[in-house]
């Protein structure tokens, strides 16, 4: 059970496809550790506001909501705005104004804190690092982002570190020529050829980045191995979230793989919207009897026959990543007569989740 | 049906796992119904819309491939281009061109659309692109104009701005946007359809909620099946799929009517279908539905 999973554990990161309840899992799990007595914060960067939703709140902003949950310990939830995390942590680097207004105001910069692949999921990431070394709470749990890749916010801090840490490209964009004596003399060509065949000018405004980026790249490679650590830390757990459904299926199989083969600490599968195994056999001429009516009792057996195809399904598709899971645990918590959309339906999730 | 099968252009978004890809399809078999001759294209690379409809012309859009193609076509050399893409300078610094990326996935999925492909290769009256997830669907439809307010020099920036201008057009450019009978789906669409109009100044043409549970069982019926009190296991398992099939059909319809009363565009509801995997068939029979409420 996830209580089981997550003692000792500081950090929970719940990943996952599209679709399979991601946001309202990570939701139940820290309403649960909270439940138990644990400060827990939880940390989202879905803009849709589903987590809000959920909480009852009506919105969330970049910093840490108090959530009225009745609870034994605290709840905090908090919705990332990645660009805002990115300014903060630029304005924590930069040496003076003059060098935090230069690199705020970078077309670069901000084209890469707001816009760029792999960006906002560093951002949640760093986020929760640093909400991890201020100590404040027990226990933090993420909500990743929904990615086109499942996967991307694992590679995320080392594609943005490396980047943003790029000696060779600094070398060459630094003023003078000395770059020309590394990357030899094409590189010139390179550039005026890319400036036709991308549209920017790639050159000037990236050693205007790093020229006063520079200052600050030691900072952000250094958090990003932290951040990095952090991720592959022994308190911390991934929780990889799934539906029963085919294609999650499969994708949670593969996503899996992924973590073990990154090293990261893998703790067990949610599947959710599981439906119960139903019993065999043909209720049909007991229920006309039961009903006295054969029409409704051949419409209650028609609508049982499907729900029981659908729920026989879902057994083969669970059974199969059972099988690739080894002996990391899975739990199901069976679909739920209205959708998760609110505190009561967390908790409904709840003894499922953590079981009694 | 027929307003929409003559654009040039469709975007089917929504939330993952709503079911884009299947619709995709179905509405690719409608048009293909309708003498059209359709692209599918695939942006987020699963490959499933070749295996449901092997008849219909799909094209996966490969980021990487896109941009090597566009590297021809702005470089107008093949050589220059290839010895350029092949470089870890180029793959780095395409990378730090901000929303490249998006702009020629983009960008192809614009040119699959055009009755004559610069990149050659066959003309189509219809290109049907199943998009990514609402947000990076959203981030999709918005890079040609980021692009274009970036790009100083050369014609990219023109370029990027007749992309902008052909996804605006409602005559060329349709929006569909997929999803569920849900709590937090219908709020997310109804958000996708006011920051759509918001930052591009475009509107969805039609919702389609996916997966309606149908209204089987009338109150009266509902209140003698709760009525039984007797019964064997499998009889009370039935009686039981019977009535939680019953609520969670009614909760569906609630949603439903309120995202027609948020949301401007038309919203089409489609069945639950009850089969473990969407085949030939099912798809089909979506396709009818489409054509029949659109």
């Amino acid at each position: 059970m996830i209580g089981d999973w997550l003692a000792r554990k500081e950090v929970c990161i719940c990943c996952g496809s599209g679709g399979v309840g991601k946001t309202t899992t990570s939701a139940a799990i820290a309403l649960g550790m909270a439940a138990r007595g644990k400060k827990v914060a939880v940390l989202t960067i879905d803009p849709a506001k589903r987590l809000a939703n959920s909480l009852g709140l009506p919105e969330l902003g970049n910093e840490e909501r108090l959530v009225k949950a009745d609870v034994k310990g605290e709840l905090w939830a908090m919705m990332l705005d990645p660009k805002r995390t990115f300014d903060e942590i630029v304005e924590w680097h930069a040496p003076d104004e003059r060098t935090r207004d230069a690199v705020l105001s970078n077309r670069i910069y901000q084209e890469l804190s707001n816009a760029v692949a792999g960006s906002q999921e560093y951002m949640a990431m760093e986020k929760l690092h640093e909400l991890h070394q201020e100590g404040r709470y027990d226990v933090l749990v993420l909500d990743t982002p929904p990615t086109r890749n499942a996967l991307d916010f694992i590679d995320a801090p080392k594609k943005l570190a490396a980047f943003i840490d790029s000696r060779t490209l600094q070398a060459f964009t630094a003023p003078g020529v000395l770059g020309l004596k590394v990357i030899g003399r094409s590189s010139g060509m390179v550039f005026s050829v890319l400036k036709r065949a991308t549209g920017i000018d790639l050159l000037e405004d990236l050693s205007a980045f790093f020229s006063s980026f520079g200052s600050m790249t030691e900072g952000f490679r250094e958090r990003a191995e932290r951040v990095s650590a952090l991720l592959a830390d022994s308190r911390s757990a991934f929780v990889l979230v799934t539906s029963p459904r085919a294609d999650a299926v499969e994708e949670a199989g593969w996503f899996h793989h992924r973590l073990l083969d990154a090293g990261l600490p893998f703790a067990g599968v949610v599947a959710n919207r599981v439906r119960p195994p139903a019993p065999k056999g043909d209720p049909s001429a007991e229920l006309a009897e039961l009903l006295g009516d054969a029409g409704l009792a051949r419409k209650v057996t028609r609508t049982f026959e499907e729900e029981r195809r659908l729920a026989a399904q879902d057994r083969r598709n669970l059974a199969d990543l059972k099988k690739r899971l080894g002996r990391k645990p899975m739990i199901e918590v069976p679909h739920l007569d209205d959708d998760v959309h609110d505190l009561a339906g967390l908790r409904r999730m709840d003894e499922f989740l953590f079981g009694a | 049906m027929s307003a929409l099968l003559d654009k040039r252009l469709l975007v089917v978004t929504g939330k993952g796992g709503a079911g884009k890809t299947t619709l995709a399809v179905a509405l690719g078999l409608a048009a293909a119904r309708h003498g059209k001759r359709v692209v599918l294209c695939e942006v987020a690379g699963s490959e499933r819309i070749s295996r449901l409809a092997p008849e219909l012309t799909t094209v996966s859009v490969d980021p990487e491939e896109a941009k090597r193609e566009w590297l021809r076509y702005q470089l107008k050399s093949r050589t220059l281009a290839g010895v350029l893409g092949g470089s870890s300078l180029f793959q780095y610094l395409t990378a730090a061109a901000p929303g490249l990326t998006e702009l020629v996935t983009i960008g192809k999925v614009w040119d699959l659309a055009q009755l004559e492909p610069r990149t050659g290769g066959p003309a189509f009256d219809l290109a049907i692109v199943d998009a990514p997830a609402t947000g990076h669907g959203l981030a999709m439809l918005r890079a040609p104009s980021t692009y274009a307010s970036i790009a100083r020099v050369g014609p990219v920036g023109r370029h990027a701005e007749r992309i902008d201008s052909f996804l605006r057009d409602p005559s060329q450019t349709g929006v569909l946007a997929v999803a569920l009978p849900e709590e937090m789906p219908v709020n997310e669409t109804v958000e996708f359809e006011r920051a759509l109009d918001r930052e591009l100044g475009m509107a969805i043409d039609a919702i389609l909620v996916n997966a309606v549970h149908p209204a089987r069982f009338r109150p009266e019926e509902c209140r003698r099946l709760e009525a039984v009190e007797d019964g064997s296991r499998v009889a009370r398992a039935a009686l039981d799929a019977a009535l939680a099939e019953h609520r969670r059909a009614r909760g569906e319809h609630a949603q439903v009517r309120r995202l027609r009363r948020a949301a401007a565009a038309t919203v089409v509801t489609l069945p639950r279908i009850f089969e473990p995997e969407l085949g030939r068939v099912e798809i089909e029979r979506l396709s009818a539905e489409l054509e029949r409420k659109l």
